[in-house]
């Protein structure tokens, strides 16, 4: 592998010093599933690399403060995988997160990584657009929250700013009831990425929220206020139309090797419906 | 020229202070820098296992990951399995069923497996499936490698 310094910051603000020194030289390295390959092929070739994971503030961790529960940027999937409150709360983000790579992978992969790295297939990103999480960002000019949806940009892109970092993802507890689901669509069972990632949630009063990636250049989530998605009682012929609207957005990719984008859009709907359905009878099961 | 850190890690049991390439690999240090080439080099990318090692309990690609990171852990290679020139129970399992046909692949089943029997003693068929899904067998042997787990699962009577 090409040769870089490796730097181990103590502190948030150490870390963001090194960036301030190094700029675009430098490449942060938090569970590294995404970095080690693109510096092995060299499709990145920084001076620098900073290991996050050294810093006492972003140790793995997963707390409850101020009404959210805050997964600081150095937790791993699996950790988030076994995590009670995040199982009870967010369990569209517990079944996103228990499909990324293998046991390997999420015995390394960060929550924090998985987004910044940008890429539209993250399975973790509609469950948090669904749960409207908050990105927690650290730089020169101090701390910032940048709600999920405007932190995901593009491929490959984040709203990080020069010599920022994500210091953690919170998720705000629900204060009525809430129940999402996660489902994707992939070639094979087992480890793959995803030719569809789609999340759904339904709350007590009315509101149906939509996510889905890997259908286009970023995640995107759609809401509906009708009342007729998240409406037990209401037919599969009354959601469709609206399902319908609310997947309009996709515009898959013509070249990607996973899955033609007829198939894509043909399936969205499936995958929509179906995960609507898990939401709807969570929702019953929480009241 | 490249730079150098002074890591202590434990490896099977053995603490060790070593002075390694800050941007080789942990798969680096254990086959080219201490010889313990049980863990093998192949897809790196992180989705055929055979470079599978243990660190503080979690199965890992040590391929993915700089031997740097692991400064202060403890990591278990395949090498770490037998004790006293005996092969551990799910090594015997491995030979019993027949689950080891070419064998590059069987030292980061093993570790995957291993890592699965120290959490859950009496794994379902569908655990051990999804405990070894990141571990492929290009000879196709996952019959027998599941019903070696399964048969050596410490909740089994021998």
């Amino acid at each position: 592998m090409q040769a870089f310094a490796y730097a181990r910051p103590q502190t948030v603000e150490e870390a963001i010093a090194l960036l301030e020194e190094h700029g675009d030289q430098a490449e942060l390295l938090a569970g590294g599933t995404d970095l080690i390959i693109e510096l092995r092929n060299a499709w990145k070739r920084p001076k620098v690399v900073i290991d996050l994971k050294r810093i006492e503030e972003l140790r793995p961790a997963i707390r409850e403060e101020d009404g959210k529960l805050v997964i600081t940027a150095t937790t791993v999937m699996a950790d988030i995988v076994a995590d009670e409150r995040v199982r009870r709360h967010f369990p569209a983000l517990v079944e996103a997160a228990d499909v990324v790579g293998s046991v390997q992978i999420r015995n390394r992969a960060t929550l924090a990584g998985n987004i910044c790295n940008g890429s539209p297939a993250a399975d973790t990103a509609p469950p948090l657009l669904v749960y409207a999480a908050e990105v927690v960002v650290a730089g020169p000019a101090g701390r910032r929250r940048v709600p999920i949806d405007e932190f995901i940009v593009g491929p490959g892109k984040v709203a990080l700013g020069s010599a920022e970092l994500v210091t953690a993802i919170e998720l705000p507890l629900p204060v009525q009831p809430v129940a999402a689901a996660f489902t994707r669509l992939t070639r094979r069972r087992g480890t793959d990425l995803a030719s569809i990632t789609l999340c759904c949630g339904v709350d007590a009063t009315g509101t149906a929220r939509l996510a889905y990636g890997s259908v286009g250049p970023r995640a995107l989530l759609i809401v509906d206020d009708s009342g007729v998605l998240a409406d037990p009682g209401a037919t599969d012929e009354e959601k469709a139309p609206i399902l319908e609207r609310m997947l309009a957005a996709a515009s898959p990719s013509p070249t990607s090797m996973r899955a033609g984008p007829e198939y894509r859009l043909a399936m969205l709907p499936v995958l929509g419906a179906r995960a609507l359905r898990t939401a709807i009878k969570r929702l019953a099961e929480t009241k | 020229m490249s730079d150098t850190l002074h890591i202590e890690v434990t490896i099977n049991g053995r603490r060790r202070g070593l002075d390694v390439a800050v941007h080789h690999t942990l798969l680096d240090v254990l086959r080219d820098d201490i010889d313990l080439t049980g863990a093998k080099e192949c897809c790196v990318v992180g989705e055929c296992g055979a470079c599978t090692v243990i660190v503080d309990g979690r199965p890992m690609n040590s391929c993915l990951m700089l031997a740097v990171e692991v400064d202060g852990a403890e990591v278990m290679t395949v090498e770490g399995l037998a004790s006293d020139g005996n092969l551990s129970r799910l090594q015997t399992a491995f030979l019993d069923h027949g689950a080891a046909q070419c064998g590059f692949c069987i030292p980061g089943q093993l570790m995957s497996a291993h890592a699965l029997l120290e959490g859950n003693a009496n794994p379902s068929v569908e655990e051990v499936h999804e405990a070894l899904a990141g571990n492929l067998c290009r000879c196709a042997g996952y019959p027998q490698i599941t019903a070696a787990v399964l048969a050596s699962a410490p909740g089994v009577e021998r």
